[in-house]
């Protein structure tokens, strides 16, 4: 691997913990359910680092947390992140990352905004949940359909993010066109 | 860097990382099968009580659970009404002990320790072509630039707010991002202008280049 791929994954890796570093900020209509702009970057990873890179940001980031660095959003870190109730979320970003990477290429036909708003809702979404709510309810032993509805909360946050994710590629490819280069 | 890490020495401490991994995983097998909330108990119990031999500032740090209260909540209150209390207690309690077990290697364990631990897991991922140098390189880069990305966002953050009463706008995480993607170039040309694209060269100093945070501004 290039330096410079190194380097960008480390310092994208970087950027993730601080977008959890901001404070969250509570959605209008599903009050108390604060989210934070991490799951952004991991859209974002994907969207702009494509898949390969993207997962080893994402991998990069998780091994960090995972030696104990508590960079995830809520201040958490340590082996003790995998035993709680929400660790398949956090794991589901490794192949919502590259899923989200994966598509972005195959969509090289429409505008960046939109290729990535559905790349990340795919990946960064679809993926995402799928192995976090497998996960909740097998460490909580609920049926699948409760940790479903649980964490249906969280999919409207998750929408806007997508959507955010979108106008942040399209504002990024406008400010540094260099970096753009879409994946074939 | 802030961290869960106890910096007074403990008996804990003088354990092998690679002991205690393990019996963190073997907790956490053990306590799945087990469905009686009183036993449970027990365990909590034990580990608190671990806790409470590493001292007061230990039982403090129990305290970190608290980002896991409001999921916890929501899984309590969901099978109390689908199911019945004990079951609700024995998921709650299960989930808290292996947290706080989990917790307890992370308290007395340096990130230096674990990495070793974890080493000769990686060793054969050699073959495919992983280098475990390359890693902990990254791993140095992640850890040095957090800081350096954070005061980056905040000075951007508060030049917004001097100039406008309107929340921030999405457009200034836009250029957060890119200006890191540039710095990011400008990092790993400085690195490669000091010889570290070479894996013999990566070997002998990475972590110089890796703490020099002035590396990526030479060319702003």
């Amino acid at each position: 691997m290039e330096t410079r791929h190194l380097v960008r994954i480390a310092l994208f890796a970087a950027l993730l913990a601080v977008l959890g570093l901001f404070p969250a900020f509570n959605l209008p209509f599903v009050a108390g359910v604060p989210i934070t702009m991490q799951t952004l970057g991991v859209m974002l990873a994907g969207v702009l680092l494509g898949a390969r890179y993207g997962t080893a940001a994402i991998c990069l980031f998780i091994a960090v947390v995972l030696l104990g660095a508590p960079l995830l959003a809520g201040g958490r870190g340590g082996i003790g992140v995998l035993a709680g109730p929400t660790a398949g979320f956090l794991i589901g970003w490794i192949p919502g990352v590259a899923v989200t990477g994966w598509v972005m290429a195959r969509l090289v036909r429409l505008p960046v905004l939109w290729a990535a708003i559905v790349a990340s809702i795919v990946g960064g979404i679809v993926v995402v949940y799928a192995l976090g709510i497998a996960w909740l309810a097998f460490s909580a032993k609920l049926s699948l359909q409760q940790a479903a509805l649980g964490s249906l909360l969280f999919v409207p946050g998750d929408l806007i993010k997508a959507v955010a994710a979108g106008c942040v590629a399209e504002a990024t490819r406008r400010l540094q066109p260099s970096l753009f280069v879409r994946q074939h | 860097m802030i961290s869960a890490y106890l910096a007074r020495p403990t008996w804990l401490h003088r354990l092998p990382a690679g002991v205690k991994l393990i019996a963190v995983a073997v907790i956490s097998v053990a306590v799945l099968p087990v469905t009686d909330w009183r036993l449970l108990m027990l365990g909590l119990c034990a580990v608190v009580g671990v806790y409470a031999t590493l001292g007061r500032e230990a039982l403090l740090h129990i305290s970190a659970l608290r980002p896991l209260v409001p999921i916890l909540l929501g899984i309590g209150l969901l099978q109390v009404w689908t199911d019945s209390w004990q079951a609700a207690a024995v998921s709650l309690l299960r989930i808290i002990l292996m947290v706080l077990a989990a917790d307890l290697v992370t308290m007395t364990t340096t990130l230096r320790a674990l990495m070793a631990s974890l080493e000769p897991l990686l060793r054969p991922l050699r073959i495919l072509g992983f280098d475990p140098e390359r890693l902990s390189l990254a791993i140095a880069l992640v850890l040095r630039f957090v800081p350096v990305l954070l005061a980056q966002w905040q000075a951007r953050e508060e030049a917004w707010r001097a100039r406008s009463s309107r929340r921030r706008p999405l457009r200034l995480v836009a250029n957060f991002v890119a200006e890191t993607l540039v710095m990011a170039d400008h990092v790993s040309e400085s690195l490669d202008a000091r010889g570290f694209s070479s894996r013999e060269a990566v070997k002998d100093k990475p972590r110089a280049a890796a703490t020099d945070p002035s590396a990526g501004r030479d060319r702003e």
